[in-house]
């Protein structure tokens, strides 16, 4: 307690201490140029909006999943691959792989791992899956496939 | 006028149903695979899908159905005991015969599936339809299923995949294997090995629905003698081979 | 007679070192468990033939003897012999040890062990796994209770109660160890009902063996002398436990010859199997069985060092036996088309598959094995668990 009193007393350790509390007092300016500038690919009109999407995204695509896996029930609006078509950024044809990206932008800045793209594609892919194993070309033009 | 052709008559009369017959037949035999599944349907156990693997016509050196996999689903080429294979070609020999036989052995979609009972997180399950998956959300990769299975139809994936396929989510750490083309079925097409065998002139590869009795494949097994393997374990699978 | 030391009075001088290598070991094994799900299994020696290997022998070794070392607190507890009742709360300690490594190296070597989670909320009532993650973390509660009512004074008239709960879990427990394999319809190797009873003898051998090596170690360690009458009661238990099991044993594979269809599988594990054979009589009958009763019951042998050479084989016989009952019976094709034998297939069908330990394996195994070594020795520091014997109890009953 001696230590810190006799640390108090001292006018270099009271500048500090402003200084400090004016960085911290800072915060919220350097939280906001912190926030994620996202590319939102093709963007538009989302199927919720950005502020519910926002708080619970993760939800939809919980419940989504299940009904696709276990019951079979296609072609809802909520489905991962509709969310990647839309937001697959046009520079790298993909959600992930820059901070700029849709997914990995909000994801990193939120400290939440993602577990989606470690089966998911993260690529608005709409042709069969190229064999052998060869990586894909971003820049490549992506051929449609007719989706019924 | 009274004079009616009655041998005209018939040959009209006969002719006509015949053209009839002919036009909507192979729509009648189509029905069941052609019918993509509404949007927002579940799929209903008023269907069964299964196969019949006619070994007569499997061709050896012939892989048309693997490759036709593997491009379709997206899994490497497999160089190890550790690469992954939804669907291999296998030839055995008979011991008493001699006699050879070709085939193409992959997940047989059990009725009462092992792989099924032992997943301790259910992320082994059989869908309404009889289609035998892997839930990839709930799979924990503890291999049990992999031990159960008599068929030895799953394999696990060792590495990390790089090359994901957006109608087939596969990764590393979970286990997998043929998925009868669950995406291809529910929008009313056939499994790419199926495809693929037609494709080739070879039609060894029958695929259907097992609870309409008009289906092509139920007609074929009404017909021709035809065994599922390992039927003494009980497992009521989906498969059935002529030739065997 | 020497004094009998108090607990205050107890204190390991080798602690210190004894926990810096233990640590060490644990890091290694912690280590390997990152290496081996960050590259993915294909670092390992499993494929797709042979799905579990290394870790599930040592795993399913520390769960079965877990289970096994609780059956000197039994005797106390159930069957009300003092000398074992003096045992009981370092026999619940070690069950609680070993529970804790073999449990660990078995999340750890799961493809997504980052989805223990899921395997903890999603249960799938036919599968004995899910059974098993109920079971386990059951143990752990029990045992833990009846430690309690061993060593809170107030409590103890309730350690009796306790010792029966905790007996029968550990036989439900063993039970269902036994099960994962018995219930595996498909293989040679098991589908068999005599796979609970044999884990369960296999357990009351291993658990002693491991009571026996560790009370030679920690009374050596903390300078404490063991009555050897004591020593000699517990080292008969100890060969009479693996007569049991070798019965066992030999029953399975008798059973197993008689049929024509099991034949060919009886023939690789028994004769010509390479490895498995070797490991099978060489490791389990010979060194881990054979052995062992020489040392118990010839006559002039049965002393200290005798006994601890013992349960060393005794446990060196069973990681011989899990690999030979694990590996061996992945190893093995299994039967898919009878009547007929594969001329060629890309996935190894009809042929025997190999698999080779590999190192990352071997480590993740051992620093459960140190886990288990950690607790303990942390556990006998910290709180009176080591055996304190009245002389006049040993010939009580």
């Amino acid at each position: 307690m001696n230590v810190l009193r006799s640390l108090y007393a001292s006018s270099r350790a009271r500048i500090a201490a402003l200084f400090a509390v004016l960085l911290l007092a800072m915060t919220p300016a350097w939280g906001d140029s912190l926030l994620p500038k996202l590319d939102i690919g093709k963007g538009g009109h989302c199927v919720r909006d950005p502020k519910f999407m926002r708080a619970n995204h993760m939800y939809l695509i919980l419940h989504q999943r299940d009904l696709v896996v276990r019951q079979g029930i296609r072609g809802s609006k909520y489905e991962l691959t509709n969310c990647v078509d839309c937001h697959a950024s046009k520079v790298n044809n993909s959600v992930l792989g820059t901070n700029q990206n849709f997914c990995q932008g909000c994801h990193v800045y939120a400290a939440v791992k993602i577990d989606c793209f470690e089966c998911h594609s993260s690529k608005p892919q709409h042709f069969p899956a190229v064999a052998d194993n060869a990586a894909i070309d971003p820049t490549a033009p992506i051929a449609p496939k007719e989706k019924q | 006028m009274s004079d009616i052709n009655h041998g005209r008559r018939q040959f009209l009369a006969q002719g006509s149903a015949l053209a009839a017959g002919i036009a909507i037949a192979p729509g009648m035999l189509l029905f069941d695979f052609a019918h993509a599944r509404p949007a927002g349907v579940p799929a209903s156990s008023a269907v069964r899908w299964g196969m019949l693997i006619d070994t007569t016509q499997c061709e050896s050196g012939c892989d048309a159905c693997v490759t036709a996999c593997r491009k379709e689903n997206g899994w490497p080429e497999p160089k190890t005991a550790q690469d992954v294979q939804w669907i291999r070609k296998v030839e055995i020999k008979q011991i008493s015969t001699g006699k050879q036989i070709n085939l193409p052995m992959m997940c047989q979609h059990c009725a009462e599936p092992p792989c099924v009972d032992v997943c301790p997180t259910a992320a082994s399950f059989k869908r309404a339809d009889g289609i035998v998956l892997v839930d990839k959300h709930r799979c924990i990769g503890c291999r049990y299923c992999m031990m159960a299975c008599p068929y030895q139809a799953r394999s696990f994936v060792h590495e990390p995949v790089v090359d994901h396929s957006s109608e087939m989510p596969r990764g590393q750490g979970t286990v997998e294997s043929c998925t009868l083309c669950v995406d291809r079925v529910d929008r009313g097409e056939q499994p790419a090995c199926v495809e693929s065998c037609a494709k080739e002139g070879h039609k060894a590869l029958v695929f259907g629905d097992l609870n309409n009795p008009n289906s092509e494949i139920s007609q074929r097994i009404r017909s021709v003698a035809s065994i599922k393997l390992r039927e003494d374990l009980g497992l009521d699978t989906a498969f059935s081979f002529v030739g065997l | 007679m020497a004094q009998e030391k108090t607990f205050a009075q107890i204190e390991s001088r080798y602690f210190w070192l004894l926990a810096a290598l233990g640590a060490l070991v644990v890091g290694a094994g912690l280590y390997s468990a990152y290496f081996m799900e960050s590259h993915g299994h294909v670092v390992t020696g499993m494929n797709n033939h042979v799905v579990w290997g290394m870790p599930h022998v040592f795993a399913i070794f520390m769960i079965v003897a877990a289970s096994g070392v609780l059956n000197v607190a039994s005797v106390g507890s159930v069957f009300g012999k003092h000398v074992y009742k003096a045992r009981a709360p370092l026999a619940g300690l070690l069950s609680i040890a070993l529970l804790a490594g073999g449990l660990t190296v078995l999340m750890l070597d799961l493809g997504r062990p980052d989805r223990i989670i899921v395997a903890l909320t999603n249960y799938n009532p036919t599968s004995m796994f899910a059974w098993n993650a109920l079971l386990y973390s059951g143990l752990f509660t029990t045992v833990a209770l009846y430690l309690w009512t061993l060593m809170e004074k107030r409590m103890n008239p309730w350690s009796k109660p306790m010792g029966f709960v905790v007996f029968g879990w550990r036989i439900i427990l063993t039970t269902g160890t036994g099960l994962i394999f018995a219930f595996l319809v498909a293989r040679q190797a098991y589908a068999s009902a005599i796979l609970p009873p044999m884990f369960i003898v296999l357990s009351f051998a291993w658990g002693l063996a491991v009571f026996l090596i560790v009370q030679s170690a920690m009374f050596s360690w903390n300078e404490l002398k063991l009555n050897p009458a004591i020593q000699q009661r517990m080292k008969n238990l100890l060969g009479v436990f693996i007569v049991g099991s070798l019965y066992l044993v030999a029953a399975y594979h008798l059973t197993n010859l008689y049929f024509a269809r099991e034949s060919a599988f009886e023939h690789f594990i028994l004769v010509s199997g390479g490895i498995y054979p070797a490991l099978f009589w060489g490791g389990y009958v010979v060194v881990g069985s054979a052995l062992p009763l020489l040392l118990i019951f010839t006559p002039g042998m049965g002393k200290g060092i005798h006994v601890l050479a013992a349960s060393l084989l005794t446990l060196a016989g069973a990681f011989a036996l899990l690999y030979v009952f694990i590996i061996g019976g992945e190893a093995f094709p299994l039967d898919i088309f009878p009547g007929y034998q594969v001329i060629s297939s890309s996935f190894g069908d009809g042929q025997v598959a190999s698999y080779a330990p590999s190192l990352p394996e071997i480590v993740l195994g051992t620093g459960g094995l140190a886990i288990a070594f950690m607790i303990t020795i942390a556990g006998v520091r910290a709180l009176n668990f080591l055996p304190h014997d009245d002389p006049k109890a040993v010939h009580q009953d």
